[in-house]
């Protein structure tokens, strides 16, 4: 399944809501160049939502740290929310689980901007 | 791609059939698709004209599986440690960590042309039931 990306508004925040698989070729890319887009319309606020990400490989992984780079660069956060097991768990053992401020609760993760 | 989708998809069934629980199977399924992906993109260079084979074997204690390109080769001394700090924030450079993360051995050869990488994973007492050992199963593809 490839990914799908849907964008909302909440608080001053922009939530990335992904589904399906970010791996290399469509998933990965579509990541990139939504996150891209944000932070080109001067986005800062940036929130993914992985909680219907069922894998990811390790290019995805890469996409992931292009964002938070791409972001710090541009004095923005990405942050990350609501990890499934097999996301959480590549992300420990590539220890980028200690990169990202990742969230279990969607208010809480908002409230982390301010 | 689809060679990649393929390799994914056997190495699925194989997990699944060796009666792996569904971590196990995940990692194993994900290490295979990233050494499958690493043949495509790195060994072959997405050169049409080349191919990778893959071949999946359960003994009855182990899974052994090997996937081959015709590139250029890879030395895996040089590859660099994603977990340095220095490395951490980098985009690339995770797949072979991965694979080595996954399974119990990973084995490198040189076939000039070509990287043969045989891939290993014990099965635990509890998944490892001889009746599933099956013959080794081939694939070649592009």
């Amino acid at each position: 399944m490839a990914l799908s990306i849907a964008t909302r508004q909440l608080d001053g925040v922009t939530i990335l809501d992904l589904s399906g698989r970010i791996t290399l070729g469509e998933g990965s890319v579509q990541l990139r160049d939504a996150i891209r887009d944000l932070i080109s319309k001067g986005d800062k606020h940036i929130l993914l939502s992985l909680g219907d990400v069922n894998y990811i490989d390790s290019s995805g992984l890469g996409e992931l740290v292009s964002a938070f780079t791409t972001a710090k660069n541009q004095n923005a956060d990405v942050k990350l929310l609501n990890l499934t097991k097999k996301v959480k768990d590549v992300l420990q053992v590539t220890k980028l689980y200690t990169v990202f401020d990742i969230y279990d609760d969607e208010a809480h993760a908002i409230g982390s901007f301010k | 791609m689809d060679s990649v989708a393929e390799v994914e998809a056997a190495a699925e069934r194989m997990t699944q059939a060796a009666g792996m629980d569904e971590d196990e199977g995940f990692r194993v399924a994900m290490a295979v698709r990233e050494a499958a992906v690493n043949a495509v993109l790195h060994g072959n260079g997405y050169d049409p004209s080349k191919q990778i084979s893959a071949s999946f074997e359960n003994n009855g204690k182990s899974l052994i599986i090997t996937i081959a390109d015709e590139g250029e080769g890879l030395d895996p001394e040089k590859i660099p440690d994603p977990l340095a700090p220095e490395n951490l924030l980098r985009g690339t450079g995770r797949g072979i960590f991965l694979i080595r993360s996954f399974l119990d051995e990973v084995h490198f050869r040189q076939l000039h042309p070509g990287t043969e990488l045989t891939l290993v994973k014990h099965l635990s007492p509890a998944a490892d039931h001889p009746q599933h050992a099956d013959a080794p199963q081939d694939l070649d593809t592009k």
